[in-house]
């Protein structure tokens, strides 16, 4: 079978994302459900989920999450690892048997902490340090693949549909304050593993659906800051510029947004806020290989909230809707009826209006 | 007759129709697509949710939500009507060629996206309440009626992006939209208001709105400009 990086065929996607403004966690099953009824928009070639608070035992460690496709690749991995981190737990992420999922790599998982004196020799931080391993495991060595690498959250996809994979990573015995959903119909590349939503650095995740024609132009532009897009997909890119723009550069995630999805030159002209207007010409001005066109909903996970956005031109669906203390976002109003028949205030978000929905301070 | 969408797929769901036949209740939607697709002459009442392109290539007959629809509704919609009771998602009356659909609050973008009419098929769509960007983008035919009753800005940015034909109203003086240069935006008149009447009465007497309260508004007329077509759009030969 072809994999990822090594093919690009010239999209539809499902995404779905739930989280508790209070804190609450909840069990993957709910998420599971909403895929269900848009398991048509997905062709069995890609299905994931991202949980947030998921590991609270182990909150200050890294959880990464690795494929690898033999044992001696992992034997080399760990100790790659060794060589700069502690690892304080390792172990096979458990998983059921069930015919919609085979052809599984060795999957592992693994909660390590840069060692100290590392990080002072290279005068790092620990993030940008981490961020560095992702990419230099996913580059260098073959046969492994870092899927998840953020402190207590973590990510799960597979080949699949959604809702198998979701039972095949056994996600209803995971509680978590949010939640984040994909099922994939892959259009430029084969569909593998690895190449399943959602994409994820550090505690970033995003699931997306659409196919953003800026791909090449962003993917140049981003390699120039040390990110390696191995896989040729549209989401690895968009992940890695959210993680460059708010992580080093310091931006916040509606700034971020306004540089992905710019307004056009015409609403930007036309606003009344001498300050905003200002703002968004600088943002255009500075960021402008960070454009990203084409059709896109994405929903981008971090610690502590979510946010959905659509591209300028609204050229996918996404609506957004809540109950109680949970806020519910999902590609279409039936996704999220199926998590919460009671939804309330359902309504779509405009092209490059971004939705930020945070769990209050101290709760996660 | 009263069929439960529970669990069925949409093939099986539009089976589960046509077998009906004559007025069906439909119960426990959930997202099926392509309900009642190119079918004609059925009766359907949808309660839950209807996935998208619900009513697509419909050729007759009438579909009711009582609630929410998706994305595309009527999509290429030849005949009958369409009546949501809540609001729909993105491009509702997608390249319609007949029929009429109402809705009763807001629309999505590019409502009305390729529209088109031929003799005695023009299509219709109400909007009750207020429209997002783009809406009667390449308008081709038939005619667009917005309300505005929602209270907000009745419609997002660049409406009748590349409209070539049909004519769009929309309840509203209209101030601070820019419509593009190859289209002509004036006050409608008496005629105008005449043309639209029996279909505001239509909403007003399907969702409980005062139909004279409705019509005491400015309203404006959307056509495109002959005068100024698209000539070198893309190519200057």
């Amino acid at each position: 079978m072809e994999r990822e990086g090594s093919i690009r065929i010239p999209s539809g996607c499902a995404i779905a994302a739930v989280i508790s403004r209070e804190g609450k966690r909840m069990t993957g099953e709910a998420i599971i459900g909403a895929m269900k009824p848009m398991h048509d928009r997905s062709n069995g070639l890609g299905g994931g989920f991202a949980g947030y608070g998921i590991y609270p035992e182990y909150r200050d460690l890294y959880a990464f999450h690795l494929f690898f496709d033999c044992r001696d690749t992992r034997k080399a991995c760990e100790a790659m690892l060794k060589e700069h981190y502690e690892i304080v737990k390792g172990e096979v992420i458990p998983t059921r048997k069930i015919p919609a999922i085979t052809d599984e790599p060795l999957i592992w998982r693994y909660f390590v902490t840069p060692l100290k004196s590392v990080l002072a020799d290279l005068q790092l931080d620990e993030k940008e340090f981490v961020a560095r391993t992702v990419m230099k495991i996913n580059t260098e060595l073959s046969g492994a693949y870092v899927f998840s690498s953020g402190k207590n959250m973590g990510t799960f996809k597979a080949v699949g549909y959604p809702e198998d994979v979701g039972v095949f990573y056994r996600l209803d015995e995971y509680e978590g304050y949010s939640w984040t959903a994909h099922g994939r119909y892959p259009t430029n590349t084969p569909g593998w593993w690895g190449g399943a939503h959602p994409f994820a650095l550090l505690d970033f995740s995003i699931v997306h659906n659409g196919e953003i024609s800026s791909y090449d132009a962003n993917r140049r532009f981003i390699e120039m800051f040390g990110y390696k897009c191995n896989l040729q997909t549209d989401t690895e890119v968009i992940t890695y510029i959210l993680d460059y723009l708010v992580r080093r550069q310091g931006l916040s995630l509606t700034e971020a947004a306004n540089v992905i999805a710019a307004p056009f030159w015409s609403t930007i002209e036309n606003k009344t806020d001498e300050y905003e207007r200002r703002k968004l010409q600088y943002l255009r001005t500075v960021f402008p290989s960070l454009l990203v066109t084409g059709p896109f909903s994405i929903v981008l996970g971090f610690t502590g909230g979510l946010m959905a956005l659509n591209d300028r031109l609204k050229l996918r669906s996404m609506v957004v809707g809540e109950k109680d203390d949970r806020v519910f976002i999902a590609s279409e109003e039936a996704a999220i009826r199926a998590m919460e028949p009671e939804a309330r205030g359902i309504c779509a978000p405009a092209g490059g209006e971004p939705v930020v929905v945070r769990v209050k301070e101290g709760a996660y | 007759m009263l069929v439960n969408a529970n669990g069925l797929d949409f093939r099986a769901l539009n089976d589960a129709i046509r077998r009906a036949g004559g007025k069906v209740e439909l119960t426990g939607c959930l997202g099926q697509r392509f309900i009642c697709a190119g079918m004609s002459d059925v009766e359907v009442a949808i309660d839950g949710v209807p996935g998208n392109a619900l009513g697509a290539y419909l050729n007759g007959g009438t579909i009711t939500v009582s609630g929410n629809a998706q994305d595309a509704v009527g999509d290429t919609m030849n005949a009958g009507e369409i009546v949501i009771g809540g609001n729909v998602g993105d491009a509702v009356g997608y390249a319609m060629r007949g029929g009429k659909i109402f809705v009763r609050g807001d629309a999505g973008y590019r409502a009305g996206i390729h529209m088109k009419a031929y003799e005695d098929k023009i299509p219709v769509i109400v909007v009750g309440g207020c429209t997002g960007s783009f809406l009667g983008e390449y308008q081709a035919g038939g005619l667009i009626v917005v309300l505005g009753l929602s209270g907000r800005r009745i419609v997002g940015n660049f409406p009748c992006t590349g409209m070539h034909g049909g004519k769009m109203i929309l309840r509203s003086d209209c101030r601070g939209i820019a419509f593009p240069d190859q289209v002509t935006s004036r006050e409608a008149t008496e005629e105008d208001l005449v043309g639209i009447r029996q279909y505001v009465r239509e909403y007003c007497a399907r969702f409980g709105e005062n139909e004279e309260k409705v019509m005491d508004s400015p309203f404006t007329v959307v056509t495109p400009d002959s005068s100024n077509p698209y000539k070198r759009l893309y190519v200057a030969n």
